[in-house]
């Protein structure tokens, strides 16, 4: 114990008397922190780590939907991550997507948002990953089919879908917008998940974060659209949200529930709220609220029986839930959003909310995939879509039979 | 030959309540924790999601949640003279089984013990004399009082969220509370329950003769709550599925519910399940714990070398497992000396049940522990002056429950099968329910817990031997409750009144509670107790028994896990405050 406070002291000292410097050293302690904290808003370990994996080693497999890839080793083993990359190396891999050898890298890196981040950012995430422990693990990120085994057509993908370039402040805004711009649209890379596609995958910019389907969930609109987006939160609650993955209206599960962990819980408050006020300052997504269903409605009706069963009992009669515990239906925009690909996956298999320091409760829901049908599971998605105020449209039977289908794999 | 692991600073035997507050305490204070668990992990989300929790059949019938025969018994008899059998089948009372333990398949009732219990033989002798204690009933004052106490009687309940009314807020006397309770620093962290039409109509009753109704303190809790740990409780749905099952809806408090989540995220605590604590090693000097010995489900002995041993397992087996460990000298009931295993004591119930006319209960709608009580008959609340007993307990109307396969009331003289008894049941399930007592148990020189002579586990080790038996005094005082239940409910003018006042001998067989106290009595004199006023070990210093009812001198009239939980936190905070600073005898 002596021993450790004796080190902390000594490396303490040594920042101190270095922080003039710190800037221009890319070793010093301030610089690899700076890379620290980036790799938490980059969410590197999201994809790089494996889990119960080494940290950085790679070996994550991602599903797109052009076939399987694999995240590499980023860790500075000479042989098998990244310790031969030279500098200029790295910073063509996260701004061109280019990487060993002007390999061309394939855009399950995010480096079509990465190229946004500042030279000065991406070197000091660089001496950041000088410093994570080496590990000799191999791993083969392209296992595409043909054609998208060829690298080489990375180069038509990136002419049609990627502008390289860095972000560029806006002057009428304010620095806290202009932070929160440059988190979303950089490091943070929030696009990536909820930024609508092209066929070929790549985003599509005018429509920027209103919600797009992956891996059998539907990220939501993040838009400040009032009815499918977060138009209807406060700053303070996303905040609360990306913070601690609860607010009053909802607790976060699923792909985000890991983003939570590693990534927006550890940012800084700062930088949550300038995430939060570029988000509630941004366009809303176009589409107005349809009209409800009629509650008379037959399939209304069905709904509500299963729902006074099934559902009732912690989301109560009123569709209002329990905060931090049971989510709200009523208002809710996942709820009412147009892709029901979460709420079907939701009912199917349950779901496990993210425990935090904030709000460590991490309660789940149970699946219901033994216990209702397709047709069952459909009448009781549109009779909460359409009930309390709420109002989208009808669930088919077929997208919930899809997604019993997809899961059961 | 175990295999020995690295050493932690504290390990726990048991992870249910008391081995929850405790490890999470001191694992916040930066000790490395462990417990170790005999029972399998369980966890609201996974284990009994509302989807499937209330299954009576596999939780209520078959008792899934519960201890089994063939990991741990003990054998009974109620006389000393008689050879004591194993319990091979538990029905009488159901000891838990895994992470939680009993304060996850609990009711939750969750009482504070009167001030007088405390120092119940001097408050006894003060008001009667010393002769109206039975010569061979061994009641003793405790080494705490209820003011020292009352502090940690409301962390625990902040903890759990409990739902009630205050009837005594500092001295002062409180409208709709138990104007009997002792004075409470804050009101319950959250508002009573409702209440259900039978309790409503037992309340009205009472009221009507002169009693103070109170709803009963409740951990199915009556609203949202987010306790100090940041762990979030839900509304409690009365759904009827409380004792017995553990809570899909985060509702009834529990480790799994108030505690764990909170826990499990600290770095420097770990659990090990489905292993057994068989022993606690001490040094050659038998005055020093080096740790404990475990054996996993695969049969293998592991050693865990701690500085502290925290003994948290249900109350008996905290004291098997000291016995088995040579800490403390075993009590010998013909000499009266030596004293782990002293004092056993259990709890005395009785019932009221009846057939109302034309009233519709609907009493499904159910809570572990809402209800409608009285105390003006608990502890020494009456004047036992011209009564041939003392003690007592509190009397209401709780009904946890109506569920279909084990609640089947009929009128008496109905066939046990068949049509009529069908025709019955219908006409009778919505008009019945039962009105209970909760009385005391005062401890008696020959109702012990020692080593059984005969009887082996499946590890070679002896058993425990359980003797106990009602005595005068107990049956008295319940024929005394009974009688004035049974005079209340007389004014609601029933079809059918059946007042079943409990008499001898016990009986193993019927379930009747699971509280079982005593056996490592906290006292301020080893001569008399296994643990001292912190519930540290007289003997070997860093063993501590925290707060596991095992503590208790005797029973009250009040379920026991208010005061389980209270002096867990009064335990943590010896340890915390007294002994990390300057380890050894706290006293």
């Amino acid at each position: 114990m002596m021993k450790r406070s004796l080190l902390v002291s000594v490396v303490l000292s040594l920042s101190f008397a270095g922080a003039a410097r710190a800037q221009e050293d890319p070793k010093g302690y301030d610089r690899v922190e700076k890379g620290r904290y980036l790799s938490v808003l980059g969410d590197c370990a999201g994809c790089h780590t494996a889990p119960g994996g080494k940290p950085f080693a790679g070996g994550l497999a991602l599903d797109t939907p052009f076939g399987r890839l694999l995240a590499p080793n980023i860790t500075p083993d000479p042989e098998t991550g990244i310790g031969r990359m030279s500098d200029s190396d790295f910073v063509a891999a996260l701004h061109e997507g280019r990487g060993h050898n002007g390999r061309r890298l394939y855009p399950a890196m995010p480096y079509p948002a990465y190229t946004k981040m500042s030279r000065d950012d991406v070197l000091a995430l660089r001496s950041y990953f000088r410093t994570v422990q080496p590990v000799s693990n191999a791993v083969e990120p392209n296992q595409l089919p043909f054609p998208f085994n060829i690298r080489l057509s990375m180069a038509f993908w990136n002419w049609l879908n990627f502008t390289p370039g860095r972000f560029q402040p806006n002057p009428q805004k304010s620095d806290e917008w202009n932070r929160g711009a440059y988190l979303v649209e950089g490091p943070a890379h929030c696009g990536t998940c909820h930024t609508p596609k092209t066929a070929l995958g790549g985003d599509k910019t005018s429509v920027a974060l209103s919600g797009a389907t992956l891996q059998g969930w539907f990220a939501p609109d993040i838009t400040a659209n009032n009815h499918k987006g977060i138009g209807a939160w406060t700053k303070e609650e996303l905040v609360a949200y990306l913070k601690t993955g609860a607010n009053k209206h909802t607790l976060a599960s699923g792909p985000m529930a890991e983003a939570i962990t590693n990534s927006t819980s550890q940012m800084s408050d700062e930088d949550l709220n300038a995430i939060a006020a570029y988000l509630k300052d941004s366009r809303p997504s176009d589409g107005s609220k349809p009209q409800a269903l009629a509650a008379g409605d037959a399939t209304m009706r069905a709904g509500a029986a299963i729902y006074k069963d099934a559902c009732a009992a912690c989301h109560k009669d009123n569709g209002s839930g329990e905060t931090h515990l049971f989510p709200k239906l009523a208002g809710s925009a996942i709820v009412q959003s147009d892709d029901p690909a979460t709420l079907a996956h939701v009912v199917l298999n349950g779901a496990r909310a993210v425990g935090t320091a904030g709000a460590p409760t991490a309660p789940a829901m149970p699946g219901f995939d033994w216990r209702l049908s397709d047709a069952q599971i459909a009448a009781v998605l549109t009779y909460i879509r359409n009930s309390w105020g709420n109002a989208a449209p009808a669930v088919a039977a077929s997208a919930v039979k899809s997604q019993r289908e997809s899961s059961a794999h | 030959m175990a295999r020995k692991l690295p050493r932690k600073d504290v390990v726990v035997v048991g992870l249910g309540w008391t081995g929850s507050i405790l490890s999470y305490e001191l694992a916040k204070q930066g000790l490395d924790v462990v417990a170790i668990e005999r029972g399998p992990w369980r966890d609201t989300a996974s284990d009994f999601p509302p989807g499937y929790g209330q299954d009576e059949l596999r939780y209520g019938v078959r008792l899934d949640m519960f201890l089994r025969p063939e990991q741990e018994t003990l054998t009974v008899r109620n006389k000393m003279s008689e050879t004591a059998l194993p319990v091979r089948k538990f029905a009488g009372f159901l000891p838990g089984n895994g992470v939680g333990g009993a304060g996850l398949h609990w009711n939750g009732q969750t009482w504070r013990f009167l001030p007088s219990d405390f120092n119940l033989r001097t408050h006894i002798t003060e008001r009667y004399g010393a002769s109206k204690i039975p010569e061979d009933m061994t009641i003793q004052d405790w080494p705490v009082t209820y003011d020292e106490l009352e502090p940690y009687y409301d962390r625990f309940e902040k903890l759990a969220g409990i739902s009630g009314k205050a009837g005594n807020l500092n001295g002062k006397i409180q409208p709709g509370g138990n104007p009997f309770e002792g004075w409470r620093s804050s009101e319950y962290p959250t508002p009573p329950l409702k209440q259900n039409y039978g309790s409503a109509l037992f309340a009205e009753a009472a009221k009507k003769m002169g009693y103070a109704p109170f709803p009963r303190p409740s951990g199915n809790i009556s609203e949202g709550y987010t306790n100090p740990l940041g762990v979030t409780m839900g509304q409690c749905t009365y759904c009827g599925f409380c004792e017995r099952f553990g809570c899909g809806n985060y509702s009834k408090s529990s480790p799994q519910v108030c505690v764990l989540p909170a826990l499990m995220r600290l770095p420097n605590f770990a659990v090990q399940t489905e292993s057994e604590v068989t022993r606690i090693n001490l040094d050659n000097t038998g005055k020093k714990a080096t740790g404990v010995t475990y054996v996993d489900t695969s049969g293998e002995e592991w050693e865990q070398p701690a500085d502290l041993v925290l003994v948290c397992a249900f109350s008996l087996f905290n004291v098997r497992l000291l016995l088995l460990s040579g800490i403390g000298a075993p009590y010998d009931p013909q000499s009266g000396k030596g004293v782990v295993g002293r004092n056993y004591a259990y709890q005395t119930t009785s019932g009221v049940s009846v057939i109302l006319k034309d009233k519709v209960l609907n009493n499904f709608i159910a809570t572990g522990s809402g209800g409608m009580m009285i105390d003006e008959f608990n502890g020494d609340n009456f004047d036992h002056k011209d009564l041939d007993f003392i003690g007592g307990g509190y009397i209401g109307s709780g009904q946890t429950g109506a569920r279909p396969i084990t609640t089947r009331p009929v009128p008496k003289g109905t066939p046990r099968w068949g049509s009529q008894w069908k025709k019955a049941t219908a006409e009778t399930y919505n008009r019945a329910y039962n009105i209970g007592t909760h009385g005391s148990s005062y401890s008696y020189r020959d109702c012990y817990l020692d080593l059984d002579p005969t009887y082996k586990d499946r590890l070679g080790r002896p058993l425990m031997r359980m003797t106990f038996d009602f005595h005068d005094n107990e049956i008295k005082m319940s024929q005394f409750l009974t009688d004035k239940t049974a005079e209340i409910m007389k004014t609601l003018d029933p079809v059918e009144l059946t007042a079943s006042p409990r008499k001898g001998p016990w009986n193993s067989t019927i379930y009747q509670t699971t509280h079982n106290t005593g056996g490592t009595v906290m006292g301020n004199d080893p001569k008399d107790s296994v643990v001292n006023r912190y519930c540290q070990s007289w003997d070997v210093s860093n063993v501590f028994v925290p707060g596991g009812a095992s503590v208790f001198p005797q029973n009250a009239g009040y379920n026991p896990t208010g005061t389980v939980g209270a002096l867990a936190y009064w335990t943590a905070d010896a340890i915390k405050n007294r002994y990390l600073k300057n380890p050894g005898p706290l006293v």
